[in-house]
């Protein structure tokens, strides 16, 4: 089990996976915006998104949990 | 002096340090520091006169200069319909090329789908830049050295175009590899003069935005100089301009020729180094103008002297350059001869996520350039913050890297210490 956590505070601006969907180890999960940038949050590894902690819109702090990968 | 503010900005200095100031809004900029009619609320319920915009969000926006002047208060920028003729690099570069000042090869018409840019990159010549035409601050730009990454790179402008600008019209035009960024501040007069104040070198960026500026340009003889300010003042002239502009170019460092990029039609954020070199506040003018008076030089004895430069201090990491805001739990400015700090923050104060990661603005003045370095090096490692990541780091290692301090760089200069 991997755990994807946000490496700052940021809005969440896209959310391009879902639960359920199986990924490769870089795969894009959800695109955060802050300071006017945007930064991709890939997958740190193969497997199946058992659980994506956030919508679009929401803001998120360092530390927060974004997804889990099975 | 009356400020205007976010929920999220309510402890910073500009509020705190103003006459008076007033809540506009929640933190995203949408719904306060783009709300003009939020602003000219808060102006006529504190009886202000005039409405001074600012580097950012609706300083470059036509409508909200047309709002303020039918609000019957003084805006304090250029004429509306000189902001809208430059707003559209589109319509500014056939606007330049019909004034007499020397624009890149490219697309005199907006380009609607990948196979029309891809007809217009075989007539142009590979590389090309692949532009937002409403675009601006570096965002959705992209290079494309053959035609599969065009196709690709287009969809990518059009969709950041349309998001960021709600424009999809795109321009492309030939990509410079070995290029410095060189810009020229202008003001138009009250009296309709338009004169020039000398030159910034804006070469130092990444992800197209500005970190370093320098006055004067190492990479500009006086030739040089001489043709592009003679340009920009054309370029003024050409749309009536009034107020402080700029009139950004790019020179070609294989063949030395320049060629104009785009007009920010407002005051930049890079202002303090012509400031340095001139003595002459360039706010100051601005109110001036705005109020139809003479400026507070006279423009024939302009003689600026020495070297500045500008850094531009991020919440951001030295390695990656990604964003980090948090609470400033020390902030400490270095001082001294030359030494200017112009901060948008202080300790105690929280950087969000909101807004752009500019922190401060760290300036330093010289006889020549080799002082103006070597305060430069000094006042880096006497500047402390703690909390968010800075760039400091990053900039001292430029200020030591052997392309920057002789000078000789170009727009690469940071990728090529950051690859």
């Amino acid at each position: 089990m991997t755990e994807i956590r946000a490496e700052m505070v940021a809005n969440v601006w896209k959310v391009v996976a879902a639960e359920g969907d199986a990924v490769a180890d870089g795969d894009t999960l959800v695109i955060l915006e802050s300071m006017k940038m945007e930064i991709p949050v890939l997958a740190e590894a193969a497997g199946k998104i058992s659980r994506l902690a956030v919508a679009e819109g929401d803001v998120i702090q360092e530390g927060d949990l974004i997804a889990v990968i099975e | 002096m009356i400020a205007v503010y976010s929920e999220a900005d309510a402890e910073l200095p500009f509020v705190t340090e103003s006459d008076e100031a007033v809540l506009i809004g929640p933190a995203p900029a949408a719904k306060s520091y783009l709300d003009a009619d939020a602003i000219l609320a808060a102006a006529e319920r504190t009886g202000a006169e005039a409405i001074h915009p600012g580097y950012g969000f609706l300083a470059e926006n036509a409508a909200f200069a047309t709002k303020v002047i039918d609000a019957g208060l003084t805006w304090i920028g250029p004429p509306p319909d000189a902001i809208e003729q430059m707003g559209d690099k589109i319509s500014a570069r056939n606007l330049m090329a019909s004034a007499g000042v020397p624009v890149a090869h490219g697309t005199a018409e907006p380009v609607i789908d990948a196979d029309q840019a891809v007809a217009e990159a075989a007539r142009i010549g590979y590389p090309v830049m692949i532009k937002a035409a409403a675009g601006g601050g570096g965002i959705g730009m992209n290079v494309a050295p053959d035609p599969d990454a065009l196709r690709a790179g287009y969809e990518t402008t059009r969709s950041r175009a349309e998001r960021f600008f709600g424009s999809t019209s795109i321009l492309i035009e030939r990509f410079i590899a070995t290029a410095r960024h060189v810009e020229v501040q202008i003001l138009g007069l009250a009296d309709g003069r338009v004169i020039a104040l000398g030159e910034r070198d804006c070469s130092a960026q990444r992800r197209h935005q500005k970190l370093a500026e320098e006055t004067p340009s190492p990479g500009v003889d006086d030739q040089l100089r001489d043709g592009m300010l003679a340009a920009a003042i054309r370029a003024g002239e050409a749309v009536g301009y009034r107020g402080a502009g700029t009139v950004e170019c790019l020179v070609d460092a294989e063949t030395g020729e320049f060629m104009f990029l785009e007009m920010n039609t407002r005051l930049q954020v890079e202002h303090p180094v012509t400031e340095m070199v001139t003595g002459i506040d360039l706010v100051e003018q601005q109110l001036l103008i705005a109020d139809g008076a003479d400026v507070s030089f006279d423009p024939g004895e302009l003689r600026p002297a020495g070297h500045a430069l500008e850094l531009r201090v991020y919440a951001e990491d030295s390695v990656r350059f990604l964003p980090s805001p948090g609470t400033i739990t020390r902030w400490q400015e270095p001082s001294g001869p030359g030494v200017r700090v112009d901060a948008g923050y202080t300790e105690g104060n929280v950087v969000t996520p909101h807004y752009d990661p500019l922190l401060a603005k760290l300036v330093t003045h010289g006889a020549d350039r080799d002082e103006a370095l070597a305060r430069m090096r000094a006042a880096v490692a006497a500047f402390v913050v703690a909390g968010p990541k800075t760039n400091l780091a990053f900039h001292a290692e430029l200020l030591d890297s052997a392309e920057f301090a002789s000078g000789k760089y170009d727009t690469g200069v940071v990728s090529r210490l950051r690859p």
